[in-house]
């Protein structure tokens, strides 16, 4: 029993049926979630229940605050002067906001993937070993090779640099230096991969490989993905959450918020009315 | 298309036009400006590299220098060697009589008695022996040589008297005479005789500042800078100490003078005219200009990269150390650089304390009485002796040159260092 969950809000119009509370899946929760820049609320009160081993894409208009709630799932927020996250989040049960919790553990389990490819002026190999060093997950330097690989491998790049893992990781294409930029995030090993927008600068071709790993990586990661192309989501996501001014509008299995949306907005979003 | 349109792309192309002659203009006149500086600089201060020398056959008398025959080195270094250069001196020029003995003592360097001591304690076994040596001659007689005191000009308007032109022109025929290296002007400290003031104290004095100033101002500029830049939450005064260090980069750098004065020797009691306090107010007057620059380079490493480096679980000071502060480097190393640029030729504030002394020994430690280059320069302007004009010029082209040389390793470093992506 998959499911996602929203609380009975008046600001949102629609509630999933299914609804019961926590769902015993739940990887990450969020509740009540509110983030303010400096005096302007961005998010007002977000519900939302990741779920293990799910592809879940954000939709919405530009500016909806799509992307900030996927900053606040690894706390990426807090490198923003004067943002401030109310509410509660959890992963696997536990506040990520907790003062007690290391942030450095949480960032290595909920990885990330940013809009632009963002490699480190350094090796393709330095690139990948960079978290594996900075967690140190590998004993010696064979072990490290092997994450590599094996890094790269999942990100569906080995076979495109194991030749030239000694050349800069920015001399690569838009499309490589994504899934390098990948391979970078699962070289730690996370949990959650959040990907923000990951496809936006990329040509067609590349966009359609990057979309295909997602769909693999689907099975060992949970996935969340902000995404303005609607038919991205369709196509790597089981549920779908519509944003819209901060609100979380509605949220459901993928086919349903696309065939038959409940709420006027999300239509209106899917008919191409506006955004 | 309308007329208008033909109309409007004239104008525009005749704009074009006139901002490229504008540029070229400006170029040129920069660049004309820039070549008659190097070319008086060098039409002035060429002939310093050079110095006239005469050969003289100095017969080492043992009755004069050792009477007693025990070669006591004390006794060695105590005997008046110019009296046996005079002596030498007119032998060569054809024995006594030959010449008007006036103003002879005037033609040789006051030097050469200790370039000769020095040959006869290095070598005790050359006394009683005869020897041809080169020695410098005074700075009148090598300006003379140069061609600079004409022969035209009444006696009483020139330094050098007719008597004296007439011993150099014995000289020069008997083939004496030779323009060599002035390796003095490098090895010497300065001195009151123009032939014997050299830049080597200059040269030491400043090495020692710059090295004091960079020691302080590169670690405690960077410091500074990253935690302004990385670390310090933005707000008022975060705001006012950014004004404040931008207003202290257009301090103008005697009040920084005035400051080390007042703090460094009359507070703290350092020494004067010393190259440590000379390195603590030139870092204090480096250090905004270090900020500025590092802050610019670390502001330009874009934040996809911090943001890369965070959501990996890198905590600020590794995401700063590991990736922003390498990208920054080139940028940093140049402005450091320019800035100690600055420091080598500033002048104003190391007169305020003290460090335009006479001083004619390269400093030994940093508490040690020092010049610097530009201070030395200052002080040989102010000399009215022609070999001070013309060492001035020197001056100024040994520091132009230090300056470019450390112009020229900011650039390798960037090129070295820099990085794209």
């Amino acid at each position: 029993m998959k499911m996602t969950t929203m609380k009975a809000e008046s600001r949102v119009n629609v509630v999933d049926a299914t609804a019961t509370g926590i769902a015993p899946e739940a990887k990450m929760t969020a509740r009540e979630v509110r983030v303010c820049y400096g005096e302007a609320e961005a998010l007002h009160g977000i519900d939302l229940d990741i779920c293990v081993g799910e592809g879940l894409s954000l939709i919405g208009p530009s500016g909806c605050g799509k992307s900030t709630f996927l900053r606040c799932l690894n706390r990426m927020n807090d490198t923003i002067e004067g943002c401030r996250v109310i509410g509660s989040i959890t992963l696997d049960g536990e506040d990520i906001y907790d003062p007690r919790l290391d942030v450095v553990q949480l960032r290595a389990r909920v990885g990330m993937v940013f809009q632009k490819p963002n490699p480190f002026p350094k090796s393709i190999f330095d690139n990948v070993a960079y978290g594996p060093r900075l967690h140190g997950l590998a004993a010696n330097r064979h072990e490290l090779a092997n994450i590599v690989e094996r890094s790269l491998k999942r990100a569906g790049l080995w076979e495109e640099v194991k030749d030239r893992l000694a050349q800069p990781g920015t001399g690569l294409s838009g499309g490589q230096q994504q899934r390098l930029c990948i391979a970078r995030a699962l070289a730690v090993d996370p949990e959650v991969v959040l990907m923000d927008e990951p496809c936006s600068s990329l040509d067609p071709i590349a966009t359609a490989r990057i979309e295909e790993l997602i769909d693999e990586l689907r099975e060992s990661y949970t996935i969340v993905i902000v995404t303005h192309n609607m038919q991205q989501a369709a196509r790597v996501s089981q549920k779908t959450a519509f944003f819209h001014l901060g609100d979380l509008i509605e949220v459901g299995d993928t086919e349903q918020v696309f065939t038959s949306p409940r709420a006027q907005r999300t239509r209106d979003y899917i008919t191409g009315r506006f955004g | 298309m309308s007329p208008d349109f033909g109309r409007h792309l004239r104008k525009r192309r005749a704009a074009e036009r006139r901002f490229r002659w504008y540029g070229i203009a400006a170029i040129t006149i920069a660049l004309g400006v820039l070549a008659t500086l190097f070319f008086t600089l060098i039409r002035e201060g060429y002939t310093a590299f050079v110095q006239t020398e005469i050969a003289l056959d100095v017969h080492l008398d043992a009755e004069i220098i050792d009477p007693d025959g025990v070669r006591d080195p004390e006794k060695l270094s105590r005997v008046r060697y110019n009296r046996i250069v005079e002596a030498a001196l007119i032998d060569a020029v054809g024995g006594p009589g030959a010449v008007d003995p006036a103003g002879l003592d005037e033609i040789v360097s006051s030097g050469a008695q200790f370039i000769l001591r020095d040959i006869v304690l290095a070598d005790p076994g050359l006394i009683g022996q005869t020897v041809r040596v080169w020695l410098p001659t005074s700075s009148n007689v090598d300006q003379a040589n140069k061609g600079y005191v004409s022969r035209d000009l009444p006696q009483s308007q020139r330094r050098i008297t007719n008597a004296q032109f007439d011993v150099l022109d014995r000289l020069e025929a008997g083939g004496r005479m030779q323009l060599v290296f002035n390796s003095a002007l490098f090895v010497n400290a300065d001195s009151r005789q123009p032939e014997l003031a050299g830049l080597w104290g200059a040269i030491v004095g400043s090495f020692y500042t710059l090295v004091v100033c960079f020691l302080l101002a590169f670690p405690i500029g960077i410091g500074a800078a990253i935690y302004l830049e990385e670390f310090a939450r933005k707000g008022r005064l975060t705001d006012l100490i950014e004004v404040n260090i931008n207003n202290l980069a257009a301090v103008p750098s005697i009040v920084f003078g005035l400051l080390g004065l007042a703090v460094f020797i009359q507070a703290f009691g350092l020494p004067r005219s010393a190259s440590l306090v000379g390195g603590f107010v030139l870092a204090l007057m480096t250090l905004p200009t270090i900020i500025i620059a590092t802050r610019a380079s670390l502001k330009a490493v874009p934040s996809s990269i911090r943001d890369a480096a965070t959501a990996l679980g890198a905590s600020k000071l590794q995401a700063t150390f590991h990736h922003v502060l390498p990208l920054a480097l080139p940028g940093i190393l140049t402005g450091s650089i320019i800035g100690m640029a600055q420091a080598l030729g500033e002048t104003a504030p190391l007169l305020m304390i003290g460090m335009n002394a006479f001083i004619t020994e390269a400093p030994g430690g940093l508490t040690e009485g020092a010049t610097a280059l530009p201070s030395q320069i200052y002080l040989w302007a102010d000399s009215s002796e022609r070999g001070f004009v013309e060492r001035t010029s020197a001056g100024i082209l040994v520091l132009l040159a230090f300056l470019l040389v450390m112009n020229g390793i900011a650039i390798y470093l960037r090129k070295r260092f820099e990085r794209r992506w």
